[in-house]
C-alpha cells in the first residue's frame, strides 16, 4: 500500500534505500521538535492544566486547605449564586472597572499616542515622559496617589483649595474611590500608548496620501485609513484590558488599606478589604478573603472557575466577532 | 488516529489523574500518639515557626537561645517572618513545620477544626500542665470546641489612652468612666477651624479609624458573638444595639462628613504621624502594644492610661477589656513532636522565658506567675493593660472555623449604619446573624 505511494512522491527514485533514512530523518525531526516545545507543555501542564483541574474539583468541595476535602456537589455554586451577600457589590465593582476603565485607558492611551505621533520637536522626550509612569510597580503608585489625595494633607486638595475649590475625600469617599483609581489608571496608561504609537507610525503614509487625493478630510482619513490599520492594536487592548479588569486587585487593595489609616499587619479584626464601604471590593479580593482569610478554599474556587469562564467568555466574543486576527482579516 | 472516542477517553483520565493527585495532596494523616511519661533525655531538632520580624525576631531568639541552653542536645531553627498566610500554606504543603506561631486568635477556629494543630490535651494531662495558671478569657481563646489545640504566648489588651496635656487644658484630672462621661468630655475637647471643619477631636468614634472596630469595643457592654452552640449572637446580643446607638449618636453630633473628612486627613496608625501621638485626637482606644510606639515615636508625651468606659447601665463592668494575642501550637506534620512540646511548653509556661518574651515585645504575659514577676519592667502605663488581663469583666472573640469572617461582617454592617445607609438597625443585625450563620454553619447550612 505504502511503497506506490512513496514511489509516486519520489518519483524515478530508488524506493527501498530512501525509506528508512527519511524514517529516521523524520523521527529525529519530530524528537528535536518535542524537546523544544517540551517546556512549555510541562509549564502549560504544571502551572496551568493542573491548576485549573484543581480548582475545578476543590469547588465541588469545602476545603479548607488542611483537612481533606469534602464532596458538597453543587452546594458552593448556588451559595454564590443566590445568597452570598456580597458578590454582587463585589461583580458590580468589577463591571465598573472593566466597563470604565478600560475604554478610558484605551481613548486616553490613543489621543496621546496620536498626539506624539505627530510630535516633531523633542519627540523623545514627550514619549518618555508619557511612557514613564508605566515603570513604576503598581504598589508604589498607589500609594503615591493616596498620598497626593489625601483630602487633608494631600497637596491635590491643597491646590484645589487655593483656587476655592473644595476639593472631595477622593479614595475616603465611596462615590469618589473608584474614580480615583481611573485617574491613577490612566495615568500609567504608558504601556498601551507606546504600542497605539507604535502602529499608528506603521501607517503606510500612502494610504494617507491616496485618502488625501479622494478627497477625504481629516475625520474621513481617520475613519478609513487609520481605524482599520489599528484595529489588531485595538482588540489586543480590549482584550487584555478587559482581563486584567476582570482580575482587577492590587490597585484596590493596596488603595482600600493606605487610605483607611490602617495596617493589616497583626490581622485582627481591623481588617479594611473595600474600603470606603465596600466601594473598592472586586471580585478578586472577595475571592481571596474567602479562600486565605475566613480558609474557604473549596468556595474560593468556584468564584476562581466562574471567573475563568465569564474570562473565557469575554475571550470567545471578542475574538469571534473581531476577524482583526485571521489572515483573511489582517489582509 | 484520534478519535473524538480517545481524545474524550484522555481528558476524563486527565481530570481523574488530578483530582486524585489532589486527593492524595491532602488529609495526611499525623501520628497522634504520645508516650506515657515524657523524655528524661531531649535531643534533636525542632523547628520554630513565627511571625515576628527584626527587634521582635532578635527577643524570640533570645529566648530560643535559652531553651538551647537548657538544653544542650537540641537545636532549634527558627523560621522568622512568616505569617498565618505561610504557616497554613506550609502546613497545608506538609512542610517540615513542629512549632507555629500565629498573631491572630482568630485562627484557632479553623486551625483547631482542620487539624492543622496537634490536639494538646495527651501532652498536658501527661506533663500535668495547671492550665488555671491562665486567665478564663484566655484559655477560652486557644482552644476550640472542647479541643485545646494551641497555648497562648503572650497576649494584647485595650484600653483608654488619654492626653494628659489636653484634658488638663480643659479641666480634666481623671479620664471618663463611662460611654456618655467619654461623649461629654470629648465633645468639649473638640475644636473647629474657621470654615466648620475640625481641627482636633477629643475622642474619634468614627468605626474603621484606627482599633475603633466591634470586637474592641463588645466588653465596654458585655457584648456576646456567638452563642454556646456556635451560632450567631449578633442580632440578639443587647450590648450591641446600645454601642451602636451610642457610638452612631456620637458621630451624628459632630457630623459625619466632618468626622469622614477630619480622619481621611489623619496619619497612619502605626506611624509617627499617628493622631493621638500628634496631640490631634485627645483619646483613643487601643492596645498595650502602643505604649512601645510612642517610647519610640513620641518619647516626650505626658499620656495616661486606663480600662476603657463602659455603657452607662454596665458601670459593673469597668476594668475589663478586648483580650487578644498569640497563640502557639504544634503541627500536624511534625516530626519531632516531643521536641515540638518541650519547646512549646518553655515558650509559654516557663515564667522567666514567659516575662522576657514580655519585657522585650512589650505584650502581655500570660501566665499568672509572669503577671505578678517582680522582674516584669514595663512601665506605669502599663499597669492597666496588666489589670485589664487580670479582670474577669475582659472577653474576646470566640474562634471560629471561618477565622475573623464573622467579625469582618458585623463591622461592615456597622460601617453602613453609622453613615446612615444601613437602615433598620434590627433588621440589619438579623441578616448579620444570618450572613455569620450562613459561613460558620456545617455542610448542611453552607460554603465553609
Amino acid at each position: 500500500m505504502t511503497a506506490p505511494a512513496i514511489a509516486r512522491g519520489a518519483a524515478g527514485r530508488a524506493v527501498d534505500t530512501t525509506r528508512p533514512r527519511r524514517r529516521r530523518t523524520s523521527l529525529r525531526r519530530r524528537l528535536t521538535i518535542a524537546a523544544f516545545i517540551a517546556p512549555s507543555v510541562l509549564g502549560l501542564v504544571i502551572f496551568f492544566a493542573y491548576p485549573l483541574l484543581a480548582s475545578i474539583y476543590y469547588s465541588f468541595t469545602n476545603f479548607n486547605l488542611v483537612s481533606a476535602p469534602q464532596w458538597i456537589g453543587l452546594r458552593n455554586y448556588t451559595y454564590l449564586f443566590t445568597e452570598d451577600p456580597l458578590i454582587v457589590t463585589a461583580t458590580l465593582n468589577t463591571l465598573w472597572f472593566v466597563a470604565i476603565l478600560v475604554p478610558v485607558r484605551i481613548v486616553t492611551a490613543m489621543g496621546v499616542a496620536g498626539l506624539l505621533a505627530r510630535a516633531k520637536r523633542a519627540s523623545g522626550f514627550w514619549r518618555t515622559l508619557f511612557y514613564l509612569p508605566a515603570l513604576v510597580p503598581p504598589v508604589a503608585s498607589v500609594v503615591a496617589f493616596v498620598f497626593l489625595f489625601n483630602p487633608g494633607t494631600g497637596p491635590v486638595n491643597q491646590v484645589l483649595a487655593f483656587f476655592g475649590i473644595k476639593g472631595p475625600l477622593w479614595f475616603n469617599d465611596p462615590a469618589w474611590s473608584k474614580p480615583s483609581l481611573l485617574l491613577l489608571g490612566v495615568w500609567v496608561m504608558g504601556d498601551l500608548m507606546i504600542i497605539f504609537l507604535a502602529s499608528l507610525l506603521d501607517v503606510p503614509a500612502d494610504q494617507y496620501e491616496a485618502a488625501s487625493l479622494d478627497g477625504a478630510n481629516g475625520l474621513q482619513k481617520l475613519r478609513y485609513v487609520t481605524y482599520p490599520n489599528l484595529i489588531p492594536v485595538l482588540v489586543f487592548a480590549v482584550i487584555t484590558g478587559v482581563i486584567a479588569a476582570l482580575q482587577y486587585f492590587t490597585e484596590a487593595a493596596v488603595a482600600s488599606s493606605v487610605a483607611s489609616g490602617q495596617a493589616t499587619v497583626g490581622g485582627s479584626a481591623a481588617q479594611v478589604i473595600g474600603y470606603p464601604s465596600d466601594s473598592l471590593l472586586t471580585y478578586t479580593q472577595w475571592l481571596y478573603e474567602r479562600g486565605f482569610a475566613n480558609f474557604q478554599l473549596g468556595y474560593a474556587s468556584a468564584m476562581a472557575v466562574v471567573l475563568f469562564v465569564v474570562a473565557g467568555l469575554f475571550l470567545v466574543l471578542l475574538l469571534g466577532r473581531v476577524k482583526a486576527f485571521t489572515p483573511e482579516g489582517a489582509r | 488516529m484520534i478519535t473524538r472516542f480517545t481524545r474524550r477517553l484522555a481528558v476524563t483520565a486527565a481530570v481523574a489523574v488530578g483530582a486524585l493527585a489532589l486527593a492524595g495532596c491532602s488529609g495526611q494523616s499525623s501520628d497522634q500518639s504520645v508516650a506515657s511519661e515524657a523524655p528524661s533525655h531531649l535531643s534533636g531538632t525542632v523547628s520554630l515557626w513565627h511571625f515576628f520580624t527584626d527587634r521582635e525576631a532578635k527577643v524570640v531568639q533570645s529566648v530560643v537561645d535559652d531553651f538551647e541552653k537548657k538544653y544542650p542536645d537540641v537545636k532549634v531553627v527558627v523560621h522568622s517572618g512568616q505569617d498565618d498566610d505561610k504557616l497554613t500554606k506550609a502546613i497545608a504543603a506538609g512542610k517540615d513545620i513542629d512549632v507555629g506561631i500565629s498573631y491572630s486568635t482568630d485562627i484557632v477556629g479553623s486551625f483547631c477544626s482542620s487539624g492543622a494543630f496537634r490536639d494538646l490535651t495527651p501532652y498536658i494531662k501527661r506533663d500535668k500542665i495547671d492550665l488555671s495558671q491562665f486567665p478564663e478569657t484566655v484559655r477560652s481563646y486557644t482552644e476550640f470546641d472542647g479541643k485545646r489545640c494551641t497555648m497562648p504566648m503572650l497576649a494584647d489588651t485595650y484600653g483608654l489612652y488619654y492626653n494628659k496635656d489636653i484634658l488638663k487644658k480643659f479641666g480634666y484630672t481623671e479620664p471618663p468612666k463611662t460611654l456618655s462621661q467619654l461623649e461629654s468630655m470629648a465633645l468639649k475637647m473638640t475644636t473647629y477651624n474657621a470654615d466648620g471643619s475640625i481641627k482636633t477631636l477629643g475622642f474619634n468614634p468614627f468605626m474603621g479609624w484606627a482599633e475603633n472596630a466591634a470586637a474592641h469595643y463588645g466588653p465596654a457592654a458585655g457584648a456576646q458573638w456567638l452563642t454556646a452552640d456556635g451560632k450567631s449572637a449578633v442580632g440578639t446580643s443587647p450590648g450591641w444595639p446600645e454601642l451602636m446607638n451610642w457610638q452612631k449618636g456620637f458621630v451624628d453630633k459632630i457630623g459625619y462628613d466632618k468626622l469622614n473628612a477630619f480622619s481621611s486627613g489623619l496619619g497612619q496608625e502605626f506611624s509617627s504621624n499617628y493622631a493621638f501621638q500628634t496631640g490631634q485626637v485627645a483619646m483613643v482606644l487601643d492596645g498595650e502594644w502602643r505604649t512601645a510606639f510612642i517610647k519610640s515615636q513620641k518619647p516626650g508625651m505626658d499620656y495616661g492610661t486606663a480600662p476603657f468606659p463602659t455603657a452607662d447601665d454596665h458601670t459593673d463592668l469597668f476594668g475589663g477589656g478586648y483580650i487578644t494575642g498569640n497563640i502557639a501550637g504544634i503541627a500536624k506534620g511534625s516530626k519531632n513532636p516531643e521536641l515540638a512540646w518541650a519547646l512549646l511548653k518553655y515558650l509559654t509556661t516557663d515564667t522567666s522565658a514567659v516575662v522576657k518574651l514580655a519585657n522585650g515585645l512589650r505584650n502581655v504575659p500570660t501566665t499568672q506567675d509572669a503577671l505578678t514577676s517582680p522582674d516584669l519592667s514595663l512601665g506605669d502605663t502599663f499597669t492597666t493593660f496588666l489589670n485589664v488581663m487580670k479582670s474577669p469583666h475582659s472577653d474576646t472573640t470566640p474562634p471560629s472555623p471561618v477565622g475573623a469572617g464573622y467579625q469582618q461582617t458585623f463591622n461592615d454592617f456597622w460601617t453602613k449604619f453609622q453613615s446612615g445607609k444601613g437602615g433598620d438597625l434590627k433588621a440589619g443585625l438579623k441578616n448579620v446573624d444570618k450572613q455569620i450563620n450562613d459561613a460558620i454553619s456545617p455542610l448542611d447550612g453552607a460554603v465553609r
